[in-house]
C-alpha cells in the first residue's frame, strides 16, 4: 500500500527533532552535546521551512532560501562554537555548562 | 557661519588642541588662548546684540539659524540669542576664563583635567544659545557628565560619594526632563522642536498640568530647588576649585535657565497651575538655606548653602511671574554666578595654602594674606547684598518686583524671603570674622604667603566683574528686561 | 549749582585712590589726600549753604528744592526707578554743612590720633567711604538713593569699628553693629518696597491721587521705615549696638557714632516728615514715645558707666532719642502752631552733632594721654590738659543746656514743644535734660577732677595733645558756643517759612534751674577725691546700680535671642533635618535602588541552562497568554 506522504509527516518529524533538540539543550552539560542539540532545533525549522514553503506556496521560492541560509548558518556557528569550545576547554579544562559561570559578572 | 556657533566650535577646537599638545606650557596656552578667545566673543555678542536692538531689530532671538539634525523627530541645531542667553554667555565665559587661572597650577593629569572642563563648557555655551529642545537637552548632558569624572577624580574628601550623588540626582532630575521636553514636543503636535514655534502652539491644559511639574523639577534639581538640593553641598565641598566655580557659577543658572525658557515659557497655564506649590518650595529654600549655612563649619558648605539660598531666590522670582521680578532673577543669576565663583575661587586658594576650610581651624588670615583676605571680604560684602556690588541690585530687583504680587500668599512668601538679607549678613560676618580677623593662632599658617599672580588675575577680574554689574547695573537691567517681556506676557496672558 | 556733583565725587575719589594705591603711599601723603579731598568738599558744601540760603526764598514763602543732578540708575517700570542724584533742600543743605564739618575736623584731629597706626592708609579710605556714603545719604533725591547709602554707612561703620582687627571685642562688636542694623533695614526695606508699590514712586512727593488712595497702608509704610531709622539711630530696643560700637577709633566714633550716622534715623523721618504728620500722625507720636523711653533708659544708664566712651555713646542714644521726641511730638506743620518740633529736632541734630563729636574727640584726647578708656585711670587731668579740659566743659555744658552755649536754645525749643504735645512729655523730657546735665558732669569731674592716679601718672605723664589734635577741639568749642544764636528756624521749619525762636521763659527758666540742680548735685558727689555719697548710693541700691551697669541686661535679652532662640532652635535643627531626613532620604533612594539590584543579582548565575528555562518559560507565558487572550 501507498502511503501518502502529507504535510503533517514532515511536521511530526521536525516536531520531534525541535523537543529531541529542546530536551537534549536542557538536559546535557557537555557543551559539544548542547551544540548538537542546537543543530537538531535548526534542522528542524529547516525542515518546516520546506515544507510549508512546498505545500502553501509552491509557486515561491523564499522557503527554500530561507534552508539554505539556515544550514549556512548552522555552519558558520557550528565552526564558531567549536572554536570556542576548544578554547574554552583550553582555558578551563572542561566543557561541562555547570562549571563555566564566570560570566555571570 | 552662524557666530553663535562659534561658542561650541572654539571650545571643540581647544579640546583639539589640549589632545595634542605634549607639555603643560601648551595646555596652559591652548586653555588661555581658547577662553580669552571666547571672553571677547562674548563681549563682542554683548555689543552687537545692543547695537542691533537699539537699530531696532525686534524679532525675540537675534543671530538665528537652524540645521535639520534628525528630520523624523523635528530635531534641528538650531541657536539664537536674546538679552537673557546674551548676559549668560557672558557670565560663563568670564567664569571659564577666570577658572582656566584659578587651576593654574593643578595637579595632577593637567591635561586631562582640562579636557573635561572644556567639555563641561561646550556643553554650558551650547546649552545657552540653544533654541532646540533636544539640542538643549543633548548640551545640558554634555555638562553633567564630565563634573562626574572631574569630582571623582580631582576633588577632595569624600569625592567618589559626593560625584556619584551629584550625578545620580542630576541625571535623575534630567530623566524628568526628558519625559518633559517629550511631553512638551508631542503636546505642541509633533511638528518641532523648536521653543520659538512650540510657544506660537497651545499645549493642552491636561498635558502641561503633567508635565509642568517634571521640566520644572527636572531643571529645579539642578537650580538646587528645597528638597532636592542635598547634591549641592557635598558635591561642591568635593569638588576641585574652577569645578566648583563653573559649577555654582554657571551650571545651577542652567537650571533657572531652563526652568524660565522652557518650563515657564512653553507651558504657562501649568506654570499658574503650579505656581503657588513651587513657590512655596522656593520660599523654603531661600530661607532654608540661609539658616543651614548659619551653623556649619566648613567653608565650602557655607557657601553651598548660601548658593542654595541664592538660587532659591531667583526661581523665587521667576515664579512671581512680573517682568521686574524676572529682570531680577536673571539678575540674581549673573550676580550670584560672578559671586560665587569668586567666594569659591578664593576658598580654594585658601584651602590651597591652610590645607583646611575649616572655619574653627582658621584665624587672623588678614594678616598673613591680606589680598586673599579682601577678596574674601568683598564677596561676602556682594553676598549679603551690598549697594555697589552686584548682589544689591539682584535683590532688590526681585523683591521689588515680588512686590507686585499684592496678595495675602505672594506677599507673605516675599516678606519671608526678605528676611534672608538678615540672615546672610550673619552667616558671612560670621566667617568674616572667624577666619579673617583677630590674631592666627596656628604657628604652621604664619608661614604662608599671599595669592600669586594667577590668582590674583582670576580675584580681581571677578571683583572687577562684580563691581562693574553693581555700580552700572543699567544695561543688563534693561537688555534682560526687554527680553523677558515676551516670556512674561506669555504667561500672563492667562 | 552743578558743582554739587564734587561734594560726592571728591570723597569717592579719595576712598579710590586711598584704597587702590593706599599701600603704596606713605603715612602722611595717605592722610593729605583724605584731608584735603575733605577740606575741598567742605569749602564746597559751605559755598552751596551760603549760594542756597541767599538766593532766598520763592514766591510762596518757601526755599526752593533743587535737583541739579538725577540719573536713573536701575530702572524696574516706567514709574518705579532707583535715582541717583542730589537734592537741595534746607535740610539737605543743613546736613552738608554738619557732615563734611565734622568729617573734616575728625580728618584732621586724626592726623595726630592715629599716627603711627598700622593701617593708617585704609583708615582714611575708610573714613572718605564713609564721608562718601553719608552725604549721598543726606543728598538722597528718593528714598531708594536714600537706602543704598544707608547700607553703604553701616558698611563702612561696620568697617571703621572693627579697624582693629586683631582685637576679638573690635571683632563682635563690629559684626553686632552690621547685624543689628541689617535687622532694622530689614523693616525699612519693606517699609521702601510697601511705599513704592502703593505710591507708585520712590521719590519723596507721591501724587495726591495715590496718597488719598493709600488709607492704612502708609502708616505701615511709615511705621516701618522708622524701624529701620531707629535701628540706625540706636532706639531702644535696637540701640545694643552703639556701645559696643566704641570699640572702633575713637575720632570714628566721634563722626559716626555721636555726630553723623546715628541720627541718620532721625534726618529720615525728617525727610519723610510731611507724610508723617499728615497721614500717619499715630506712627510719629508712637516715635515720639519710643524717643522718649530711650531717652530716659539711655540716661540712667549713662549715669552709672565707668568707660567714658561709654558713657557719651549712652549720652548720644539719650540726645537722639531727645530728637525723636522733637520731630513725634509735633501734631502740624505749622511751627507757631504744633510743627515747633521738626525745628527744635533739627537744631538740635546740628547743635548735638557739633558739641557731641567735640566731647568724643576731647575724649580721644584723654584715652590718647592715659591709654585707657576707665574713669579710675583718670583724674586730676585739668591740670595736665588745658585745652582739653577748656573745651571739654564747654560741650558739657552745653550738653546741660546751660545759656548761652548751643545746647541751650535747641533743647529748650524741644521742651518748649514738648510741653505743647503734653505736660506729661514736657516734664518727662524736663526730667531727662537734669538727668543729662548730672551724668555730663558726673563724667567731667571723674576726669578732670577728682582723685588723680598718682601711681599711673608718675609712670606715664598725661600730656596735651598736638596741634592736629586740639585744633578741631577748639573749632568746635567754639562752633559750640556760637551755633546758638544762628536763627535756625529762618532756615529750617516744618512748613518751610520762616520762623523765630523766640524763648519761652518758662520752660526755659525751668529747665535752667533743673540743669544747674544736677550740676551741682554732681559737683556735690563727684567734685571731691573720695566720694562717699555716690558708693554709699551704689550700696544701698546695689541691685539697681549693677543692673543699670549692666544696661539692664538688654544684651544679655539680646543674645538670649539670638543664640539660645535662633542658633540653637532654628538655625541648627534645620542643619540637622538637612543632613539627617532629607539627604539621608537621597541615600536611602540610592540605597534602595542598590538593594534592589543586590536582590535581582541570584538570577543571573551564569549558568546557560537556566538562562534558557527563563526563556523557554518566557515564551510558554508569552505563547499563553496570547492564546487565551
Amino acid at each position: 500500500m501507498e502511503i501518502e506522504i502529507h504535510v503533517i509527516h514532515y511536521l511530526v518529524i521536525s516536531t520531534v527533532m525541535m523537543f529531541c533538540g529542546i530536551y537534549g539543550f536542557f538536559t546535557r552539560k557537555n557543551l559539544l552535546a548542547l551544540l548538537i542539540s542546537v543543530e537538531l532545533m535548526l534542522n528542524a525549522v529547516n525542515v518546516n521551512f520546506a515544507v510549508f514553503n512546498r505545500y502553501l506556496f509552491p509557486d515561491r521560492l523564499e522557503g527554500h532560501f530561507f534552508s539554505l541560509f539556515g544550514i549556512a548558518v548552522a555552519a558558520a556557528e557550528t565552526a564558531v562554537a567549536i572554536a570556542i569550545i576548544i578554547n574554552v576547554y583550553r582555558n578551563v579544562k572542561q566543557v561541562l555548562t555547570d562549571d563555566i559561570t564566570d560570566l555571570k559578572g | 557661519m552662524n557666530i553663535l556657533s562659534l561658542f561650541v566650535l572654539i571650545p571643540l577646537l581647544m579640546l583639539l588642541g589640549l589632545w595634542m599638545s605634549r607639555s603643560l606650557n601648551q595646555v596652559r596656552g591652548v586653555m588661555v588662548a581658547g577662553s580669552g578667545l571666547l571672553l571677547v566673543l562674548a563681549v563682542w555678542l554683548a555689543v552687537a546684540y545692543s547695537g542691533l536692538r537699539s537699530a531696532g531689530a525686534d524679532e525675540e532671538m537675534l543671530f538665528t539659524a537652524s540645521v535639520t539634525w534628525f528630520a523624523p523627530l523635528h530635531i534641528c541645531y538650531s541657536v539664537g540669542v536674546d538679552g537673557i542667553s546674551v548676559v549668560m554667555l557672558l557670565l560663563s565665559a568670564v567664569i571659564v576664563f577666570t577658572g582656566t587661572f584659578a587651576s593654574w597650577k593643578l595637579k595632577p593629569l593637567t591635561k586631562e583635567y582640562f579636557l573635561w572642563f572644556t567639555l563641561l563648557s561646550t556643553g554650558v555655551f551650547g546649552f545657552f544659545i540653544s533654541t532646540d529642545l533636544f539640542t538643549m537637552f543633548m548640551f545640558y548632558e554634555v555638562a553633567l557628565i564630565p563634573m562626574y569624572l572631574l569630582i571623582g577624580v580631582w576633588g577632595s574628601g569624600r569625592k567618589e560619594y559626593s560625584a556619584m550623588k551629584l550625578t545620580l540626582m542630576l541625571m535623575g532630575g534630567s530623566a524628568f526632563l526628558l519625559i518633559g521636553i517629550l511631553g512638551i514636543y508631542y503636546g505642541a503636535g509633533g511638528e518641532t522642536m523648536n521653543i520659538l514655534e512650540i510657544v506660537k502652539e497651545r499645549i493642552p491644559t491636561e498635558v502641561q498640568r503633567i508635565f509642568f511639574p517634571a521640566v520644572f523639577l527636572g531643571f529645579g534639581v539642578l537650580g538646587a530647588l528645597f528638597p532636592f538640593h542635598t547634591w549641592s553641598p557635598d558635591g561642591h565641598a568635593s569638588a576641585p576649585t574652577a569645578v566648583s566655580m563653573l559649577h555654582a557659577g554657571v551650571l545651577m543658572k542652567l537650571g533657572g535657565y531652563g526652568c524660565f525658557r522652557v518650563a515657564m515659557y512653553l507651558m504657562p497655564t501649568g506654570a499658574a497651575i503650579w505656581g503657588d506649590f513651587f513657590l512655596v518650595l522656593t520660599t523654603v529654600s531661600v530661607v532654608y538655606g540661609a539658616f543651614s549655612a548659619v551653623v556649619q563649619t566648613d567653608l565650602k558648605y557655607i557657601n553651598a548653602y548660601s548658593s542654595v539660598s541664592h538660587c532659591g531666590l531667583v526661581l523665587f522670582a521667576l515664579l512671581m511671574m512680573t517682568r521686574v521680578s524676572a529682570t531680577g532673577a536673571i539678575l540674581q543669576m549673573l550676580s550670584h554666578g560672578l559671586m560665587t565663583a569668586l567666594f569659591f575661587a578664593l576658598i580654594g586658594m585658601i584651602y590651597g595654602r591652610t590645607h583646611t576650610r575649616d572655619i574653627r581651624q582658621l584665624s587672623g588670615l588678614m594678616k598673613i594674606m591680606p589680598f586673599l583676605s579682601v577678596g574674601y571680604v568683598i564677596a561676602g560684602l556682594a553676598n549679603l547684598g551690598l549697594p555697589g556690588l552686584s548682589g544689591f541690585v539682584a535683590e532688590m530687583t526681585v523683591f521689588v518686583g515680588s512686590f507686585e504680587r499684592a496678595d495675602l500668599f505672594h506677599r507673605a512668601c516675599t516678606v519671608i524671603a526678605t528676611t534672608s538679607i538678615v540672615i546672610t549678613a550673619v552667616y558671612i560676618l560670621r566667617v568674616v570674622g572667624r577666619i579673617l580677623y583677630g590674631t592666627c593662632r596656628n604657628p604652621e599658617h604664619l608661614k604662608l604667603t599671599d595669592a600669586t599672580w594667577d590668582e590674583r588675575f582670576a580675584v580681581i577680574c571677578l571683583v572687577v566683574a562684580v563691581a562693574g554689574l553693581g555700580l552700572s547695573p543699567w544695561w543688563a537691567s534693561s537688555v534682560i528686561s526687554a527680553s523677558v517681556e515676551p516670556i512674561i506676557s506669555q504667561l500672563s496672558q492667562l | 549749582m552743578d558743582y554739587t556733583i564734587l561734594i560726592l565725587a571728591l570723597p569717592a575719589l579719595s576712598f579710590l585712590l586711598l584704597a587702590l594705591a593706599g599701600m603704596k603711599m606713605s603715612h602722611r601723603v595717605a592722610g593729605i589726600v583724605g584731608t584735603l579731598s575733605l577740606a575741598a568738599v567742605t569749602v564746597l558744601s559751605y559755598a552751596t549753604a551760603c549760594s542756597y540760603f541767599t538766593a532766598g526764598r520763592m514766591e510762596d514763602g518757601l526755599y526752593p528744592t533743587l535737583v541739579p543732578w538725577n540719573f536713573e540708575w536701575l530702572p524696574f517700570t516706567p514709574s518705579l526707578h532707583i535715582d541717583m542724584g542730589i537734592l537741595l533742600d534746607p535740610i539737605s543743605v543743613l546736613m552738608l554743612v554738619v557732615v563734611s564739618t565734622v568729617s573734616l575736623m575728625v580728618h584732621i584731629y586724626s592726623f595726630g590720633y592715629m599716627k603711627g597706626e598700622k593701617g593708617f592708609q585704609r583708615y582714611y579710605a575708610f573714613l572718605s567711604l564713609f564721608t562718601f556714603a553719608m552725604l549721598g545719604l543726606v543728598v538722597a533725591t528718593n528714598i531708594f538713593q536714600m537706602y543704598v547709602f544707608w547700607e553703604l554707612v553701616g558698611v563702612s561703620s561696620y568697617l571703621l569699628i572693627g579697624f582693629y582687627y586683631t582685637k576679638p571685642e573690635a571683632i563682635a562688636a563690629s559684626k553686632k553693629a552690621f547685624i543689628v542694623t541689617r535687622f532694622a533695614d530689614l523693616g525699612f526695606l519693606i517699609g521702601i518696597l510697601i511705599y513704592g508699590y502703593y505710591m507708585q514712586t520712590f521719590t519723596f512727593t507721591p501724587s495726591e491721587e495715590r496718597l488719598m488712595q493709600a488709607g492704612m497702608v502708609l502708616p505701615w509704610a511709615l511705621g516701618l521705615m522708622f524701624v529701620g531709622g531707629a535701628g540706625k539711630s540706636a532706639m531702644f530696643p535696637l540701640h545694643i549696638w552703639l556701645p559696643d560700637a566704641m570699640e572702633g577709633p575713637t575720632p570714628v566714633s566721634a563722626l559716626i557714632h555721636a555726630a553723623t550716622m546715628v541720627v541718620a534715623g532721625v534726618y529720615l523721618v525728617a525727610r519723610m516728615f510731611p507724610l508723617y504728620v499728615d497721614f500717619a500722625p499715630h506712627v510719629l507720636h508712637a516715635v515720639a514715645w519710643v524717643g522718649a523711653f530711650t531717652a530716659l533708659y539711655a540716661a540712667s544708664v549713662a549715669c552709672v558707666q565707668s568707660d567714658i566712651k561709654r558713657v557719651l555713646a549712652f549720652s548720644t542714644i539719650s540726645q537722639i532719642g531727645f530728637m525723636m521726641v522733637a520731630l513725634g511730638v509735633c501734631t502740624d506743620a505749622d511751627p507757631h502752631g504744633g510743627g515747633l518740633g521738626y525745628m527744635a529736632g533739627m537744631f538740635h541734630l546740628f547743635t548735638h552733632a557739633m558739641f557731641k563729636a567735640l566731647l568724643f574727640l576731647g575724649a580721644g584726647c584723654i584715652i590718647h594721654a592715659v591709654h585707657s578708656n576707665e574713669m579710675e585711670m583718670m583724674g586730676g587731668l585739668r591740670r595736665y590738659m588745658p585745652v582739653t579740659h577748656i573745651t571739654f566743659l564747654v560741650a558739657c555744658l552745653a550738653i546741660a543746656g546751660i545759656p548761652p552755649f548751643s545746647g541751650f536754645f535747641s533743647k529748650d525749643e524741644i521742651l518748649t514743644a514738648c510741653f505743647g504735645f503734653s505736660p506729661a512729655m514736657g516734664w518727662i523730657m524736663t526730667a531727662i535734660a537734669g538727668m543729662t546735665a548730672f551724668y555730663m558732669f558726673r563724667l567731667y569731674y571723674g576726669i578732670f577732677w577728682g582723685k588723680e592716679n598718682r601711681e599711673l601718672h608718675a609712670r606715664h605723664t598725661p600730656h596735651e595733645s598736638p596741634l592736629a589734635m586740639t585744633f578741631p577741639l577748639v573749632f568746635l568749642a567754639l562752633v559750640t558756643v556760637g551755633a546758638g544764636f544762628i536763627p535756625f528756624g529762618r532756615f529750617v521749619s516744618a512748613n518751610g517759612h520762616a520762623y523765630d525762636i523766640h524763648l519761652d521763659w518758662g520752660v526755659a527758666g525751668t529747665s535752667i534751674v533743673v540743669a544747674l540742680a544736677a550740676i551741682a548735685l554732681a559737683t556735690w558727689m563727684y567734685a571731691r577725691d573720695r566720694q562717699p555719697v555716690a558708693d554709699m548710693l551704689a550700696a544701698r541700691f546695689s541691685r539697681l546700680h549693677r543692673a543699670a551697669y549692666r544696661r539692664f541686661y538688654m544684651d544679655e535679652a539680646w543674645l538670649f535671642v539670638t543664640k539660645r532662640v535662633i542658633f540653637r532652635c532654628v538655625s541648627v535643627p534645620v542643619a540637622w533635618f538637612d543632613r539627617h531626613v532629607i539627604d539621608q532620604f537621597m541615600n536611602f533612594l540610592a540605597w534602595g535602588t542598590n538593594a534592589a539590584g543586590e536582590s535581582l543579582q541570584p538570577v543571573q548565575n551564569g549558568r546557560i541552562q537556566a538562562y534558557t528555562w527563563w526563556f523557554l518559560s518566557g515564551i510558554i507565558v508569552l505563547t499563553a497568554v496570547l492564546l487565551l487572550f
